[in-house]
């Protein structure tokens, strides 16, 4: 792969520019980085954080030098991912949309100029790639939402949206993770909860993983909220190749 | 058995060196903004590096203790006092049962820290005992402390060795105006020669909207050659970010782990302490240095903590010259 550029940020962190373009290609070259990094176990990085087309690697010079970790990251961004290699995981969240779980669903459809039934077909239609997650604990970046579902955020962004709110906000869709202020235009709402620090793996998905929204009904709504209220339910993830 | 809060002060949290290794999953590190300062309170305690501390900003808390212990403040001076009356910073206090630790605001600089030779009982959370108030959690419930808040101690630790040696030069707060000097980059190629030159050049002003997330600053307009806008990207500790404003913001504890502004350069870790003890209207000038100089200041600094962690390991010259001993006893018996 070219164009990888290794930039210094700071005395002790470095990022590493894979492209400048959000790809499927590119996500999996960062994440199979990782992988090496974590087989590899180099010594004295203390956290990374992988983004859209980049990574960033927080280390402490007291372990390893400026120069030396910049060598080991050159060797190892050089290591070429082979296709079939890697498997991707895939989470079924499942979504009730619509009324009042998702009161912006009316202004989805109206722009997109789609009944509110089309926009929850194309919405749970298709598997979207975590690119990322930032912003909040447990908050994801979601690549590949169809064209016609992009709509505009809010002009006036709520005070509170509550945690498990699904939305759309411009080319991206999300789930939030937790409550917060924002100005996403909401559309429906999971019982899943996406972040649980009372749970031992608080964060349910990593990046270079999938999401698949599934509709449920109100009833069924509730049937998973209680099952997730108990600690009791498991989320359904397919294993597939690349 | 611990610290009663009597007032919480402006912003008063627990902090340690921060929760890391869970920035992939979008949670801030947190920890003291103040890391010098920080390790030097525990140093002083002989506690384990990363012991958990108090950090106060602007207007410090008043505390009771329930038990004895042995405190250190360092950071700015917010005129500490013991049962109403001055006691000396950046050294070990014995505290008795029922004494009260009053702050005032910062006269000089802006954070303070106190260290407890007991330790504080807060969970560990995620490998920390830091407060992220974003997400709340860890520390004491997620939060900052205010009045009625209650927190163990645990262990009992009231004796020190070379108790009398355990005194620190104070740290010196009081500059209205500072150079802070910084790693260019990651995206500085995205910003104009003159944009650069400005940064490096002009004078630029702390403003009010400053707190544990960042410090933003007012100043000359720094120009992009086309935009700041980037593909979001992970922001490390000191990052200057420039958005299309063209004013820095200095990334701090509480910033976010990702952030979709070009960022021009990086604070040395050296000069954080610098920044964060800066008061609204103080004056920052940026120095570019090499990313191999930053590493060496920071390496030098590690090497100036273990010297004082020497010196408060000698024993006390007054305690070791005969003489003075003698004539101290002799005092005594006058």
């Amino acid at each position: 792969m070219q164009n990888i550029r290794i930039l210094t940020a700071g005395d002790s962190s470095l990022l590493i520019e894979f492209g400048k373009e959000i790809s499927p290609e590119i996500n999996r070259k960062i994440a199979a980085t990782i992988q090496l990094m974590k087989e590899q176990h180099i010594e004295g990085v203390v956290d990374i954080i992988p983004a859209f087309c980049s990574l960033l690697i927080n280390y402490d010079p007291r372990v390893i030098s400026y120069e030396e970790i910049r060598e080991r990251m050159k060797a190892l961004v050089r290591v070429d991912v082979k296709a079939g290699e890697t498997r991707k995981r895939i989470f079924e969240i499942p979504v009730c949309y619509g009324g009042e779980y998702g009161p912006d669903i009316a202004n989805i459809a109206e722009h997109a100029g789609l009944s509110e039934e089309e926009v929850i077909r194309v919405h749970s239609s298709r598997d979207y790639l975590i690119y990322m997650l930032g912003f909040l604990p447990g908050f994801t970046y979601l690549g590949g939402l169809d064209e016609r579902l992009h709509t505009p955020r809010l002009a006036n962004p709520r005070i509170r949206i509550p945690a498990g709110s699904v939305g759309i906000g411009g080319s991206q869709t999300g789930i939030y993770p937790l409550d917060s202020p924002g100005g996403w235009q909401l559309m429906g709402m999971t019982p899943v909860k996406t972040y649980d620090p009372s749970r031992e793996m608080p964060i349910l998905v990593e990046a270079g993983d999938y999401i698949r929204f599934v509709p449920v009904d109100e009833a069924e709504y509730f049937r998973i909220k209680e099952a997730v209220d108990r600690g009791e339910y498991q989320c359904t993830v397919h294993e597939e190749e690349v | 058995m611990g610290i009663r809060i009597l007032k919480g002060g402006m912003m008063t949290t627990v902090q340690d060196l921060g929760r890391t290794g869970y920035q992939s999953q979008g949670f801030s590190v947190a920890g003291v903004m103040d890391v010098r300062s920080f390790k030097i309170a525990n140093l002083l305690l002989d506690n384990p590096e990363n012991e958990a501390v108090l950090e106060f900003t602007l207007i410090g808390p008043t505390l009771e203790f329930t038990s004895a212990t042995i405190i250190a403040i360092t950071g700015g001076d917010f005129h500490p006092q013991v049962n109403g009356e001055p006691v000396p910073m950046y050294t070990a206090l014995y505290m008795n049962k029922g004494d009260i630790l009053q702050f005032g605001s910062a006269r000089t600089g802006s954070r303070g820290y106190i260290a407890f030779s007991s330790y504080l009982e807060i969970p560990v959370v995620m490998g920390s005992r830091c407060t992220n108030m974003k997400s709340s959690i860890g520390g004491f419930k997620g939060r900052k402390l205010q009045a009625g808040d209650y927190m163990n101690f645990r262990i009992k630790r009231r004796y020190l060795p070379f108790f009398l040696s355990r005194k620190l030069e104070p740290e010196n707060f009081d500059q209205d105006s500072a150079e802070i000097r910084v790693v260019m980059g990651p995206q500085d190629d995205l910003f104009s020669r003159q944009g650069i030159e400005t940064f490096l050049n002009q004078e630029y002003t702390v403003t009010s909207d400053f707190d544990r997330m960042g410090c933003r600053l007012e100043g000359p307009f720094i120009a992009p050659k086309e935009t700041s806008d980037i593909i979001s990207d992970g922001i490390a500790f000191g990052s200057v970010q420039v958005p299309s404003h063209g004013k820095p913001i200095i990334l701090l504890s509480d910033r976010q782990t990702t952030g979709g502004y070009a960022k021009i350069a990086t604070v040395a870790s050296v000069d954080i302490p610098k920044v964060v003890q800066r008061k609204t209207d103080h004056k920052i000038h940026f120095r570019a240095i090499t990313v191999q100089e930053a590493q060496e200041l920071y390496l030098k600094e590690i090497k100036e903590l273990d010297a004082m962690r020497n010196i408060i390991h000698q024993p006390c010259k007054e305690v070791l010259d005969c003489r003075l001993v003698a004539k101290r006893l002799m005092k005594l018996f006058e």
